[in-house]
C-alpha cells in the first residue's frame, strides 16, 4: 500500500525512541560538560616536555637537538639552544633548550615530533580544554607550561610510558656497563693499583 | 525538442566540446542565482552559479577554490614525511584512505615492500574508513532532501565506534597520520583487534535498520529516482570514479583492476547500476557497504602476527633515487592518485594529487540540465564531494 | 598491456611522423612515458582512443611541471689564437683550448597525463608535452575534445602554471580568484606579503614578517602624518 514504507520508517524511529529509555546504547548523547567518557588512552592533543625527578629543570630531558623543530611540518616549535651544559640522566654533559616555545594554535597534533625524538623527551598530552581569551599570547606555551612530570605521563598513557622507561634504563644499563668495562680496562693497563675497584657500584 | 530528448542528445558521446545551452521557452528572463558559498547543502565551501527559467536549469557553473590552500606548493618545501599530516586533511572525512594512498605512491616510487599484518591492517582501517565515508554520505544526502538529520545520526552513531577504534590505534579519531612509507606506524594490540571484530559484529544490524529507515521510503523513490542520469560512455570519458561510476553500470573498481595491497586475496562482489540516477548509487553506497563488512570480517579473521614496519625503513633523511610514480587506490569517493616526482632531495620536486571529488564535479552541469533547482541538490549529494580535496 | 616500446610502434605505424618519444622512468615503478610532439598531438590522442587494443578511454590525471631555466656550466673544446714566446720570437698560433662556458638552458612547462583503459582494464600509460619555453610561448593543444575528463584539470594546469590550452572550451581560472595574476605553483612565484601575527614564525619567515611590519607602519605614519 501506499505509505508503507513511511510506515516502516517511522516504526524505526519509535524504536528508537521507546528503546532510549529503556537500554542504555540507544541513549548516545554524553551531557558534556557535566557528563565525561573515559578518555581513551592512546589520544593525543598538544606535545609536552617530559621531566624526571622534581625539578623540572634539572630533570629535563630534551637536550636541545633541534630534530623537532625542523621536522615538525607547520614549524610551530621554536628552540633556542642554551650555551652551558648540564648532564642528563646518563650523566653525559648535555645542552639544554634555553628557550622552548609550541604555538598550539599553530600545531596540528601530528605527533611526528614525537616519533623523531631520539631522547624520549617529548610525548603528547591529553588535555584539549586550553581555551584562553589571549589569542596570541595565551595559545604560545614556553618551557615551563610544557614541562611536565614522568608520573603525570604515566597517569595519562602508562603502557607508553612504561615502554618509554624500559628504553631508558636499557640504555642507561648500557651506558654503565660500558664505563665499568672501560674502568676495569684501564685499571687492568693502568701501572698504579687505583684507590677504588671501579667494579664496586656506587 | 522535448526535455527528455534534449538531455539524451547531450549525452551523446560524439562531440564533447560544449553544446549551445538549453533555449528556454517563453519570454521570460532567465533567473541568476548562486547557490552557496554559504549553503548548508554544498558540502563545504563552494558556489554554483545556476541560471533558472522558472525552476529549471539552463545553466550551472561549479565555481570552487574558496578552501584552496595550494596543498602542492607546501608539499615541495617539506619532506616526504612530513606531508602524511597534510594528506589527512584532503578529504578529511576519509584520512586513513588518504594517508594509504600517499604511502602506496611513494612506495612506487622506491620499489618498497609492506610486511603482511600492515597490509591486513590497511586493509581493515580502509574498509572500516569506506563504511564510515558512505553511511556518512547516505546520511547527508537523505539530510539534504530535508530529514533534518535523523538518518545522518544513525549513521554517526555507527561512526562514532569506528572513530573510537581509529582513537585507540592511531590517537587521532580524524586526522590519524597512520600509514608510513612501508608499513603502519605502530601495531594493533590484540585488545584493539577485540574491539574491532565487536564492532564489526555490530555493523550489519546498523546496516539493516538503516536501510528499514530508508529503503522504500516512497518520499525518497519519488524524489530521487529518474533525476541526474549519467550515462555510462560520458562517465568513462569524463574521468568519473568510484562509486558514481558503477551507479552508471561501469564495472571498474581499482580493488579488482589494479589489485593493490593484499586485495586480490578478499572475494567481493561489485555491485553495479542499473538506471543511472541518483536512488542508484545511493544504493550502491549501502550495497558497497554490505560488501565491506565481508572484507573485514575476513581480514580481522586471518591477520598474521609479525612486525607492522620495515625496521630498516627510514623516518628521517628518507630521499628516494630520482624518477616518478603514479599511485592510486579506490577511495570511498572515487580514484584517489598521487603523482610523485623525485630529483633525489628530501622534498619532493612534484607532488600532485588527483582529487576525484573534482573531476567528478566535470559532469555536474550535464546531468543537472533541465532538472528543478531542488534536484540539483540531490544530484549534487550524490556525487559525494569534499571540499578539502576539491581544492586541497 | 603493451609496453611504452610497443605503443610507441603502434602509433608510428598508425601516423607516421607523428614525432613520439620515450623518455625513460629510473624508478623502480617502470612507468615510462611517451613524449608527443603538440602539433600532431590530438591526432595521436585520437588514435590512443579510439584503437581496439590500446582503448585507453579513460584520462585519470593531468597535471603540469614546472622546469625552471638552468645554468649549465659546461667545459668546450675551441679553437682560439694564442700568442706563445718560443726563442724570443713572439708567434700566435691556432690552439684547441678548453674553456668553461657557462649558459642558460631554457626551461619550460609540461603537461603530464595518465590513461588508463576501462574496457580493457590496463594501464597507466603516461603521455606528456612540452612548452616552447616559460614566457611567452606556453601554448599547447587541448585534449578536452578527445577525454571530458580533462576539462577541469587543464583549467587548474593554466591557473596555477600558466599554459593556455589552444581549444579548451573553457578556459579560464579555477581555484584562484578571477582577477589573480600570477601563477602559483611555478618554481620561481613569491608568496605576497599578508603576515598575520605568527609568534612562532622563525628563521626566514620571521625577518619578512617584521620587514613587512615595518613596511605597513612607514606608510600608515607617512599618511597619517599629512
Amino acid at each position: 500500500m501506499l505509505g508503507e514504507g513511511l510506515l516502516k520508517g517511522l516504526a524505526e524511529t519509535a524504536r528508537n525512541f521507546a528503546g532510549s529509555f529503556v537500554s542504555k546504547e540507544r541513549l548516545t548523547t554524553v551531557q558534556y560538560p557535566e557528563q565525561r567518557i573515559a578518555p581513551i588512552e592512546a589520544t593525543r592533543d598538544f606535545p609536552f616536555l617530559v621531566y624526571d625527578g622534581d625539578d623540572w629543570q634539572a630533570g629535563m630531558r630534551c637536550v636541545a637537538c633541534q630534530i623537532c623543530e625542523k621536522e615538525c611540518p607547520p614549524k610551530c616549535i621554536y628552540i633556542v639552544k642554551s650555551t652551558d651544559k648540564k648532564p642528563d640522566y646518563v650523566g653525559k654533559p648535555q645542552f639544554y633548550p634555553a628557550r622552548f616555545d609550541i604555538d598550539i594554535s599553530v600545531c596540528m597534533s601530528c605527533q611526528i615530533c614525537v616519533e623523531v625524538c631520539p631522547f624520549e623527551a617529548i610525548k603528547m598530552d591529553t588535555e584539549f580544554e586550553l581555551s584562553t581569551t589571549d589569542r596570541f599570547g595565551g595559545l604560545l606555551f614556553d618551557r615551563e607550561q610544557l614541562a611536565k612530570s614522568n608520573e603525570y605521563y604515566h597517569r595519562i598513557h602508562p603502557t607508553e610510558a612504561e615502554a618509554v622507561d624500559a628504553v631508558l634504563a636499557g640504555a642507561k644499563a648500557k651506558a654503565e656497563a660500558k664505563t665499568t668495562t672501560a674502568a676495569i680496562a684501564s685499571a687492568v693497563r693502568g701501572a698504579e693499583i687505583p684507590a677504588h675497584p671501579a667494579g664496586d657500584g656506587d | 525538442m522535448t526535455l527528455g530528448a534534449f538531455i539524451q542528445e547531450k549525452n551523446k558521446p560524439e562531440g564533447w566540446n560544449r553544446p549551445p545551452a538549453m533555449k528556454p521557452d517563453g519570454d521570460g528572463e532567465l533567473l541568476e542565482v548562486a547557490m552557496g558559498p554559504h549553503h548548508p547543502s554544498t558540502h563545504g565551501v563552494f558556489r554554483m552559479d545556476v541560471s533558472l527559467d522558472g525552476e529549471r536549469v539552463i545553466r550551472l557553473k561549479p565555481v570552487f577554490g574558496y578552501l584552496h590552500r595550494n596543498h602542492e606548493k607546501l608539499a615541495e618545501g617539506m619532506s616526504y614525511l612530513g606531508s602524511m599530516p597534510f594528506t589527512d586533511r584532503l578529504d578529511y572525512i576519509c584520512s586513513l584512505t588518504n594517508n594509504w594512498a600517499y604511502a602506496l605512491a611513494v612506495e612506487e616510487l622506491t620499489g618498497q615492500a609492506v610486511p603482511e599484518r600492515a597490509e591486513y591492517l590497511r586493509v581493515i582501517l580502509g574498509e572500516l574508513t569506506r563504511i564510515v565515508n558512505h553511511a556518512s554520505s547516505i546520511g547527508f544526502l537523505i539530510q539534504e532532501m530535508g530529514a533534518s538529520g535523523t538518518p545522518l545520526m544513525y549513521a554517526f552513531k555507527a561512526r562514532e565506534n569506528v572513530l573510537d577504534l581509529f582513537e585507540a590505534l592511531t590517537g587521532a579519531r580524524m586526522m590519524c597520520n597512520y600509514m608510513r612509507f612501508g608499513g603502519c606506524r605502530v601495531d594493533a594490540s590484540p585488545a584493539w583487534l577485540e574491539d574491532t571484530r565487536k564492532v564489526v559484529a555490530g555493523l550489519p544490524q546498523f546496516v539493516d535498520e538503516f536501510e528499514r529507515l530508508l529503503t522504500g521510503n516512497e518520499i525518497l523513490m519519488a524524489r530521487c529516482q529518474g533525476i541526474g542520469i549519467l550515462k555510462p560512455e560520458l562517465a568513462v570519458n569524463a574521468g568519473v570514479t568510484g562509486p558514481m561510476l558503477r551507479a552508471s553500470g561501469v564495472n571498474y573498481d581499482i580493488r579488482k583492476v589494479d589489485g593493490y595491497g593484499i586485495y586480490n586475496r578478499f572475494p567481493f562482489r561489485v555491485p553495479l547500476g542499473e538506471h543511472w540516477d541518483v536512488y542508484d548509487r545511493f544504493m550502491i553506497r549501502l550495497l558497497e557497504i554490505r560488501e565491506s563488512i565481508k572484507i573485514l570480517e575476513q581480514a580481522l579473521k586471518e591477520i598474521p602476527t609479525g612486525t607492522v614496519m620495515d625496521s630498516k625503513a627510514k623516518i628521517r633523511g628518507f630521499r628516494p633515487k630520482p624518477g616518478e610514480a603514479y599511485g592510486r587506490i579506490e577511495a570511498p569517493k572515487g580514484e584517489l592518485g598521487f603523482y610523485l616526482i623525485s630529483d633525489g632531495g628530501p622534498n619532493p620536486y612534484r607532488y600532485r594529487v588527483r582529487p576525484p571529488s573534482l573531476i567528478n564535479l566535470t559532469i555536474l552541469e550535464d546531468m543537472s540540465l533541465g532538472q528543478n533547482v531542488a534536484d540539483v541538490v540531490l544530484i549534487f549529494g550524490s556525487v559525494d564531494i569534499v571540499l578539502g580535496e576539491v581544492d586541497r | 598491456m603493451m609496453t611504452v616500446e610497443g605503443i610507441k610502434m603502434m602509433i608510428d605505424a598508425a601516423l607516421p611522423g607523428s614525432g613520439v618519444e620515450i623518455v625513460p622512468n629510473p624508478s623502480p615503478s617502470g612507468q615510462h612515458s611517451l613524449r608527443l610532439d603538440p602539433r600532431h598531438a590530438v591526432a595521436v590522442a585520437k588514435f590512443l582512443r579510439d584503437d581496439e587494443e590500446l582503448a585507453l578511454d579513460f584520462l585519470s590525471n593531468a597535471t603540469g611541471v614546472d622546469w625552471p631555466d638552468k645554468e649549465v656550466t659546461e667545459k668546450v673544446k675551441v679553437t682560439r689564437p694564442v700568442t706563445k714566446t718560443l726563442e724570443g720570437v713572439e708567434q700566435t698560433t691556432e690552439e684547441i683550448v678548453e674553456e668553461t662556458r657557462k649558459r642558460v638552458e631554457p626551461g619550460c612547462l609540461e603537461a603530464v597525463y595518465h590513461l588508463y583503459s576501462v574496457a580493457k582494464k590496463h594501464g597507466p600509460v603516461v603521455i606528456r608535452m612540452k612548452t616552447v619555453n616559460r614566457t611567452d610561448q606556453v601554448e599547447l593543444p587541448s585534449l578536452t575534445s578527445i577525454w571530458r575528463s580533462a576539462e577541469f584539470q587543464e583549467r587548474e594546469i593554466f591557473d596555477l602554471f600558466g599554459i593556455v590550452f589552444k581549444g579548451h572550451p573553457d578556459l579560464r581560472r579555477l581555484l584562484m580568484w578571477d582577477g589573480f595574476k600570477d601563477h602559483p605553483m611555478r618554481r620561481d612565484y613569491i608568496d605576497p606579503d599578508d603576515f598575520e601575527y605568527e609568534p612562532t614564525a622563525h628563521d626566514e619567515v620571521l625577518a619578512r614578517a617584521a620587514a613587512h611590519r615595518a613596511a605597513v607602519a612607514n606608510q600608515e605614519g607617512g599618511s597619517a602624518g599629512k
